[in-house]
């Protein structure tokens, strides 16, 4: 046998994240979102001291996923249970997974509010456009024109409004100290994903207040697209509506 | 030379690494893991550069990559 090159592994799988495989349907950015966050969870050393609120929705399951604590929030309360997960172990790490129609929907009155107190913990929003556990029904942040399975015909602005743009939202209430709007659609994207996560991890750790990061994510099953399609949608028709960038970073020098 | 080893039975045959690749050195191949999904295939005749575009792009890390260390 001739000599072997020299050969470094360069990409495994974060050691918080446990070894089994994911419920998600082919090509759902929630994969790839779990592991940014896993990284910078390994990346901080934090594993031992981070608590997670996690949602109602595709992704209610990850604490089979996190190898960390993870309290069961009820559907759209994960921001208030984090409140009180991050006053009772102020030490801790505090995140919340949420998508759209737990945060958007059901959740508007607790993620205004915790925003607003400026509470310190980190929220991490997976906005799919869409009810994606429950079958794809229409979400606040469906977008004008978009087939739901409430929306047989498209959303009509005349009828149920025009998308909530969250994270502008939330952006001028004076308790957010960090807001930025991300995608994982392609390399450049998702290295600005990791950018963006990794700053609100060091908002909450440095004390400096409430950190939220949106993530533009696809749900091929419920667009009734191919994963290739429905990862083109968020770079095209989701990005024209929510512009991709850093809103609020109010440490920024 | 750099490569890429593919968890199979983690590959749901999304297809994403196939277009994240800059060198092409991934298709979708006809073999089935125990998931019923036809998994990725590697293939380093295109010079894997080791960029690891491709793992950091897949939703279900069924991807692994070694990079050739620099002499
Ligand atoms: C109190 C309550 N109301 C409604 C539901 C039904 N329900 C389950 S998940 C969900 C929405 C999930 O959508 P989203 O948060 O966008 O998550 P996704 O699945 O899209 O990631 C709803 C309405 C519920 N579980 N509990
Ligand atoms: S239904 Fe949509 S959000 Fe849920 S796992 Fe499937 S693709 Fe992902
Ligand atoms: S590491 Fe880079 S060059 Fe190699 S297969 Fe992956 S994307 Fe292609
Ligand atoms: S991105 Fe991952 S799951 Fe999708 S085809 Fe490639 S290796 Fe398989
Ligand atoms: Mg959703």
């Amino acid at each position: 046998m001739s000599a072997q090159p020299k050969l470094k592994k360069v990409f495994d799988r974060p050691q918080c994240l446990k070894d089994v495989p994911y419920h998600y349907c082919p090509g759902c950015h929630h994969g790839v979102i779990h592991r940014l966050l896993a990284e910078q969870i390994d990346n901080f050393g934090l594993r031992g001291k981070t608590l997670g609120a996690a949602s109602v929705g595709c992704s209610v399951l990850i604490y089979d996923y996190f190898d960390v604590d993870i309290v069961e929030a009820p559907h759209g309360r994960a921001a208030a249970v984090a409140t009180g997960l991050k006053r009772a172990r102020p030490d801790s790490f505090v995140f919340t997974y949420q998508g759209d129609g737990d945060l958007a929907a059901i959740g508007t009155a607790e993620i205004v509010h915790a925003a607003n107190r400026g509470e310190n913990i980190t929220v991490v929003f997976v906005n799919n456009a869409v009810f994606g556990m429950t079958g794809g029904q229409m979400a606040p942040t469906t977008l004008e024109g978009q087939v739901t399975t409430t929306s047989p015909y498209g959303r009509s602005a005349a009828e149920a409004g025009l998308p909530i743009r969250v994270t502008e939202m939330l952006s001028t209430l004076e308790g957010t100290a960090y807001a930025a709007r991300v995608a994982v659609d392609n390399i450049k994207n998702l290295k600005k994903a990791k950018a963006a996560l990794k700053r609100a991890v060091t908002y909450q750790q440095k004390g400096w207040g409430f950190s939220f990061v949106e993530f533009l994510s696809s749900c091929p099953t419920n667009w009734k697209m191919t994963p290739e399609e429905a990862n083109a949608r968020v770079g095209k028709e989701m990005a024209d509506y929510f512009p991709l960038g850093v809103y609020k970073d109010v440490r920024a020098n | 030379m750099s490569k890429v080893e593919v968890v199979s039975e983690r590959c749901k045959g999304c297809g994403l690494c196939v277009l994240a690749c800059p060198k092409k050195n991934l298709s979708l191949g006809d073999e089935y893991n125990a998931q019923g999904y036809a998994y990725v295939k590697f293939s380093s005749d295109g010079k894997c550069t080791g960029c690891s575009f491709c793992a950091e792009l897949c939703p279900d890390m069924a991807l692994r990559v070694y990079k050739q260390e620099k002499k």
